[in-house]
């Protein structure tokens, strides 16, 4: 390798320096696909924290890098901006912060800009405007090694004295060339103002000036790796592209249900265990119940879903970090866009089959906020896995097995499948409305880059999980936790001489009956009405409910509590009932989740309101007509 | 549809990125289109007067890959109408 990945020409000295930080705070800020979450991740390591922005979805990171001397400086990682228009709601975040106009972020005192060696002429147009905001910036031209491997160069001293700026050739996975750093934030060397700076005019110009700086700097891009066009031109051959993505698509699904669903259900038996031995070893009576029926019972409900959005992240994160995921998009648009939205929907949407909380958390990949919420508000109509405990007892307490098409697929097979069609119907249907009235995508077109592929890195894959892991436990977790002991004081209060209320004498069933007028047009009555009520801290809690109330241990009499169910609910009531589950929200864990990942209540009280109003008037018609033909 | 390439296939028949087959090349030279969307493109790389190339079609035929400026992007032919260029001729584009 003939150019040396120092920092060259920046500082006299290219060994770190030793002293105090000039700068407090500084903010990196780069393009998308630039390496710019790598190289902040190994600034910063594990002392980094999210967040939101007041009124804003996008998320930011916020960390600090220890410096020789020890100091601590602050880094906020932006989100990826091509440019400074402020048009887009990452684009208005990045610009705002770096105006100092952000309430609840400071205005950083220097930027680290982050560029891909790769693709000098087109990042070095934003580096024109960065640098014309009159900020210290260090100009980092980061995938050094792949620039190099691919045959390509470029000498940073004659770029930085164009742009007046440290430059630095840098590799922010191999960590080479990172020293320039330190170097900048203990001592800026002074350089001449910029030559020219293309501040206005037209792309043409820009890139003109971009190419220009190119040259005095003798860059030479690496070729495309040839692996990627022939990875290329069998993940998007017409025949093998689909197999292959269908391949994958399974490998999703199998992973979340096969890996996922009993990792969960392994936790649950050991978190219950956990609940048994606690009301063993606490005095009986109201703490005792609080403990465990109320904290550590949410607590539990909390914990409960990590498995899946560990495992449904790592793959996620793996087909990201690897290109795949763009190519994922391109191959599943076309069907996509018939429900108006875009490929980048597709993999949310299918993990919602396995449970709707990763999904919505997945759909952070989707950078247009409009098809990212449309999303978000589609994807709890998709039959989550939380569903089927409910479907399967319901089903067999009052649907007859006769045969349907030959002996295998029976009336109940039927049953089962027609409740998951009617999800994915009303998910198309309510995509379609969205999409053409509040959610309608003027100025937005499908626009996909698709980088090279690249192995995935464990350590940028691991410290996203803890990242998700985090956001899930800690923002999405506190209202889950709340409403679960919301639900334990309806539940278990007022106590009698230490012991809880007979159920029917609890405030739920108060509620249950103050309720009953509203659902009895359903066929329900208002043991059903606690079951709903209940249910809302995860739909199966419904089957336990049921359970108590009519003095019945489901697990072991599964047969009893079906028998007792036909006390409450006439035929066409439990078609009612299914209906109205294939189409309620009835689950505060995702409610939590749709308000930690838009960072407003807005959306998760008109989801919940417009998905209650759906399973309503459905469970209604559905009743209607069953009695009917089926009385 | 937000694009107006109705109008533009009866102004400019022939001259878009949509007609070029895989394999092909042009001369980028004007966008019909949101001026958002269009500023888009430039970032990506589509800057009037560089050469874009169709590098393959998506399994179903739509969206298709161009390279331009050393990236590949993927866009739906909806979009690809709105983009006029100038194909290159057999003999320009040996010469390249």
């Amino acid at each position: 390798m003939s150019v040396p990945l120092s920092i060259l020409g920046t500082v006299p000295n290219p060994k770190v320096e030793q002293g105090s930080p000039v700068f407090k705070t500084v903010a990196v800020v780069g393009p998308p696909n630039a390496g710019k979450t790598t190289l902040f991740n190994r600034l910063t390591g594990l002392r980094q924290k999210v967040g939101n922005f007041p009124g804003v979805t996008v998320e930011h990171h916020t960390g600090s890098f220890r410096l020789a001397s020890g100091e601590e400086v602050a880094l906020i990682d932006l989100p990826g901006v091509y440019s400074l228009n402020p048009k887009s709601e990452d684009e208005k975040v990045t610009v705002d912060v770096l105006n100092g106009v952000m309430p609840g972020a400071e205005r950083p005192d220097a930027i680290i800009l982050v560029l891909d060696s790769n693709n000098l002429n087109r990042h070095l147009v934003l580096a024109g405007r960065v640098i014309a905001l009159g900020v210290p910036t260090l100009v980092l031209l980061n995938m050094a090694d792949e620039l190099h491997k691919q045959g390509g160069q470029v000498d940073v001293l004659p770029l930085a004295r164009q742009l007046g700026t440290p430059v630095a050739l840098v590799s922010a996975v191999t960590g080479e060339g990172l020293n320039a750093v330190a170097n900048f934030l203990v001592a800026t060397p002074q350089f001449p103002e910029p030559l020219e700076l293309p501040i206005f005019g037209d792309p043409r110009h820009c890139r003109e000036w971009a190419v220009r700086m190119g040259s005095e700097a003798s860059y030479k891009r690496g070729a495309t790796p040839e692996w990627t066009r022939r990875l290329d031109s069998i993940f998007l051959h017409k025949l093998w592209g689909g197999i292959i993505f269908a391949v994958v698509i399974v490998a999703v699904f199998q992973t979340i249900f096969s890996l996922g669903q009993p990792a969960s259900d392994q936790l649950q038996k050991l978190l219950d265990n956990v609940a048994v031995h606690l009301a063993n070893v606490l005095p009986a009576g109201l703490i005792n119940s609080l403990v465990v029926n109320g904290i550590w019972k949410g607590a539990g409900s909390v914990l409960v879903f990590l498995p899946q959005i560990l495992l449904l992240f790592l793959v996620i994160g793996i087909l990201e970090d690897s290109g795949y995921l763009a190519r994922a998009a391109v191959i599943s648009d076309k069907v996509m866009a018939k429900v108006g939205l875009n490929g980048k929907s597709f993999i949310p949407l299918l993990s919602a089959y396995g449970c709707a909380v990763p999904a919505i958390m997945a759909t952070r990949t989707i950078e247009n906020k409009r098809d990212r919420i449309a999303t978000i508000l589609i994807a709890p109509f998709m039959t989550c896995s939380a569903r089927l405990p409910v479907y399967t007892m319901v089903i067999a307490a009052f649907i007859p097995d006769r045969p349907v098409i030959g002996p295998i697929v029976g009336t109940r097979a039927v049953a089962m499948l027609s409740l998951y069609v009617l999800g994915f119907a009303m998910a198309v249907i309510t995509a379609r409305a969205l999409k053409s009235s509040i959610l309608r995508s003027k100025d937005v077109a499908f626009i996909m880059e698709l980088p090279p592929y690249r192995w995935p890195m464990w350590k940028s894959l691991s410290l996203r999980l803890m990242d998700r892991a985090n956001a899930f436990i800690f923002r999405a977790g506190t209202v889950i936790l709340g409403v679960s002991i919301l639900l334990w004081a309806l539940t278990y209060l007022p106590m009698h001489n230490g012991q809880p209320p007979e159920i029917a004498d609890s405030a739920i069933s108060k509620i249950g009956h103050f309720i009953e007028p509203a659902i009895r047009p359903l066929g329900f009555n208002w043991k059903i009405g606690v079951g709903l009520l209940s249910s809302f801290a995860a739909r199966e809690v419904i089957i336990a409910t049921m359970g108590t109330l009519h003095g019945v241990d489901p697990e072991s009499h599964a047969m009893a509590l079906q028998q007792a169910l036909k006390s409450d609910l006439s035929p066409a009531g439990a078609i009612a009932l299914l209906v109205f589950f294939a189409f309620a929200m009835q689950c505060m864990s995702t409610m939590a989740v749709v308000q930690r990942e838009t960072n407003s209540w807005k959306w998760p009280i008109l989801q919940f309101i417009y998905m209650t109003t759906v399973a309503y008037v459905a469970a209604f018609v559905a009743y209607r007509v069953t009695l009917l033909y089926w009385n | 549809m937000v694009f107006n390439f109705m109008k533009h296939l009866a102004t400019n028949p022939g001259h878009t990125l949509c007609d070029l087959a895989v394999g092909e090349s042009g001369i980028l030279e004007d966008f019909d289109m949101p001026q958002s969307i269009a500023e888009h493109l430039m970032n990506l790389g589509f800057v009037p007067g560089l050469e874009i190339l169709v590098a393959r079609s998506g399994p179903g035929g739509n969206p298709r890959v161009y390279r331009v400026d050393g990236t590949e992007v993927a866009l739906r032919r909806d979009l690809s109408r709105c983009i006029a260029v100038r194909p290159l001729s057999d003999a320009e584009a040996e010469a390249r």
